[in-house]
């Protein structure tokens, strides 16, 4: 049960004689939403409390329309807090910047740029320091790790949607962010290319250990990457309404997980809560 | 197979796509749909063609013999039976005195286009020779500090095209340089949109020579004591004014609606203002810009011949009107000529307009 353990730790500890506040990466308090109509105000999320770990794998389960969604736009900062809290690393969030790296439903590219020249739109704003080399080379890395390498110079527009969203994940992935957000980033994609990204994705956050908050609908997707799905109550007023923990072995494969004892007995306890 | 394949590239992105037919017909083995192909997109169209070219001759001849019994009944009535005797053989002898002025068929305005062709060469002759006769002379008064002598005769159909040409190309110039700036800042606050919203939809209706008008009132004062051509700046400025509506619309709501998908990244990535204008937003609403240059640059083209015509500046909108005044007994195949060439011109113009937005468009559509 290790996740179950870091969530209880929240006092400050010393690693390497700086004082970090806590292993808390991200920090959602009494989280509140809402967007006011004509016939009165309407109460997205409420009492939203979630803490996040650092190198924590997080997947947020629930209803469409439930909210999911304005949750991670508003820790982007996309989505202003109507109130309660959202910190990083104890700093509160004041609209969105790089440190909290956004992989869009949509794969959200400039189509009149090539793959490369995507991936570099976010290279270039966060290491403005490095030289134009280094810069090109932490693209091509990424775009290699996502299996891209003939495809730097192909214009966005003319990748597929699967391969589009690999250059959203290298793009994400290559600011380096303190924080991976995820919006249901393989939605639109058919199983297979969605099996593919998935084992794409887990092997770059494998290595990079990058704290990741990733909204599914697919309850298998949810738990093949997770170290905790946290689910969701309907709304209006959605909050939490559940953490299940995911106590299989990293790095993962899919076969292993299948395999697993407690595969089913995870799917079961997701299930049940949706259909609850 | 691969030099058919970008033949057809390059006809598609030119909005050529109806030559596909006849591509398809001499680069590879003729299948039997590209026959019916061809039928379809070519023998169907010069069809069209000749019922037009059928119904242009049928009219224009209805209307000759009813101005020529006009004519023959007008004799009769004024002079009796043997003026209407003779102005009947005048006009059936093709006697240019008597023939009746109407619309003209479509064999007098071909042989309108080949006298102009003649008369372009004839001039073009004199010109050079002119130019050949005082080049010494004008060598010695540019080295005495005096202007040289330049060829002032009357300007060959083909000069006043080109003159024509000029002047659209400096209207729309005009048009690009300030209304897609203007249309970037506005597009990019609601507050300005809002406010300078009653300006434009007040002046976007406004008719080309009330424009035209207006120029002449400020420009006339401007160039009082200089000697530079006014009547063209007057007739580039008013293109231009009357055509930027176009761009600076579409511009604005190119600006003001790009994807909000890629200003959500421009956030996240946290991207300078200038960066979000140019690696972002311009790029993103180039396509209704060039939508709206397109439609800037036939509306030019359109105003143009009416302001030339206004304005007394060269063109071929003063050419129409001059030969309108004239009267003479092709005038009036001159001026059909003339509609034709204004015709394949702006075709032509909007053709390489369509051109250039394709290239520069990230979503590649068909031309129209």
């Amino acid at each position: 049960m290790k996740t179950a353990t870091l969530n209880t730790d929240t006092s400050t500890l010393s690693e390497n004689g700086i004082q970090y506040p806590s292993k808390v990466m991200l920090d959602l308090h009494n989280l509140k939403k809402v967007y006011p109509t004509p016939k009165g105000d309407y109460v997205v999320l409420e009492d939203l409390n979630l803490q996040i770990m650092k190198e924590e794998f997080v997947t947020i389960i629930g209803h469409s329309g439930c909210g999911k969604t304005t949750m991670l736009s508003m820790i982007a900062g996309l989505n202003p807090i109507s109130g309660g809290n959202i910190a990083v690393l104890g700093n509160p969030v004041k609209g969105p910047g790089p440190d909290r790296g956004v992989i869009f439903q949509a794969p959200s590219l400039m189509p009149w740029m090539t793959a490369l020249e995507n991936v570099m739109l976010g290279v270039n704003q966060v290491f403005p320091h490095a030289s134009k080399k280094e810069r090109k080379d932490i693209a091509k890395y990424y775009l290699h790790k996502v299996g891209l390498d003939g495809s730097f110079d192909k214009k966005a527009i003319a990748l597929s949607q699967g391969m589009q969203q690999r250059v959203g994940i290298a793009r994400a992935f290559a600011i380096k962010p303190k924080v991976l957000l995820l919006d249901e980033p393989f939605g639109m994609l058919d199983s297979l290319t969605r099996g593919e990204l998935q084992d794409i994705l887990i092997e770059i956050w494998n290595k990079e250990k990058i704290t990741a908050v990733m909204i599914t609908h697919d309850v298998d997707e949810a738990i093949f990457l997770a170290d905790r799905v946290v689910m969701m109550t309907s709304g209006p007023s959605a909050k939490i309404g559940d953490i299940l923990n995911i106590d299989f072995e990293r790095p993962r494969t899919r076969k292993s997980v299948l395999e697993h004892n407690d595969y089913y007995k995870y799917r079961k306890h997701l299930i049940e809560f949706l259909e609850h | 197979m691969k030099q058919s394949i970008t033949l057809n590239k390059i006809t598609q992105l030119m909005g050529f796509g109806f030559l596909k037919p006849i591509t398809a017909l001499f680069t590879g083995k003729p299948q039997k749909e590209d026959v019916v192909n061809f039928l379809k997109k070519i023998i169907v169209p010069l069809l069209s063609i000749l019922l037009f070219l059928g119904v242009w001759q049928g009219g224009s001849t209805a209307l000759f013999n009813k101005e020529a019994n006009f004519k023959i009944e007008k004799a009769l009535a004024d002079q009796g039976q043997a003026a209407a005797d003779e102005m009947k053989a005048c006009i059936a002898s093709g006697e240019i005195s008597c023939q009746p002025n109407t619309l003209p068929s479509p064999s007098q305005v071909w042989a309108s286009f080949k006298t102009l062709l003649e008369d372009h060469k004839v001039i073009s002759a004199d010109k050079l020779a002119f130019k050949e006769k005082t080049a010494a002379m004008n060598e010695k008064r540019v080295a005495a500090g005096k202007e040289p002598i330049t060829y002032t005769g009357r300007p060959s159909f083909v000069d006043q095209i080109f003159t024509s040409l000029k002047t659209v190309f400096a209207g729309f110039l005009l048009a690009l340089v300030i209304a897609v700036p203007i249309g970037v800042v506005i597009g990019l606050s609601t507050t300005l949109r809002s406010s300078f919203n009653w300006l434009i939809q007040i002046f976007k209706p406004v008719s080309p020579v009330v424009w035209l008008l207006l120029v002449f009132m400020i420009v006339k004062t401007l160039t009082k004591d200089s000697n530079s051509d006014s009547a063209f700046i007057i007739s580039f400025i008013s293109v231009g004014l009357c055509s930027m509506w176009a761009t600076l619309v579409n511009t604005a709501m190119g600006v003001s609606s790009v994807d909000k998908d890629y200003i959500n990244v421009a956030k996240v990535l946290k991207l300078g203002p200038m960066q979000k204008v140019f690696k972002v937003i311009l790029p993103s609403s180039l396509p209704l810009i060039f939508t709206g240059l397109r439609i800037t640059l036939s509306v030019a083209w359109m105003v143009l011949i009416a302001i030339e015509l206004l304005a007394q500046s060269p063109g071929l909108g003063s050419f129409v009107w001059e030969e309108f005044q004239n009267g003479a007994i092709d005038s009036n195949s001159k001026i059909i000529v003339a509609m034709f060439i204004i015709g394949i011109i702006g075709f032509l113009l909007d053709r390489i307009m369509l051109t250039i937005q394709n290239m520069v468009s990230f979503n590649k559509n068909e031309g129209v």
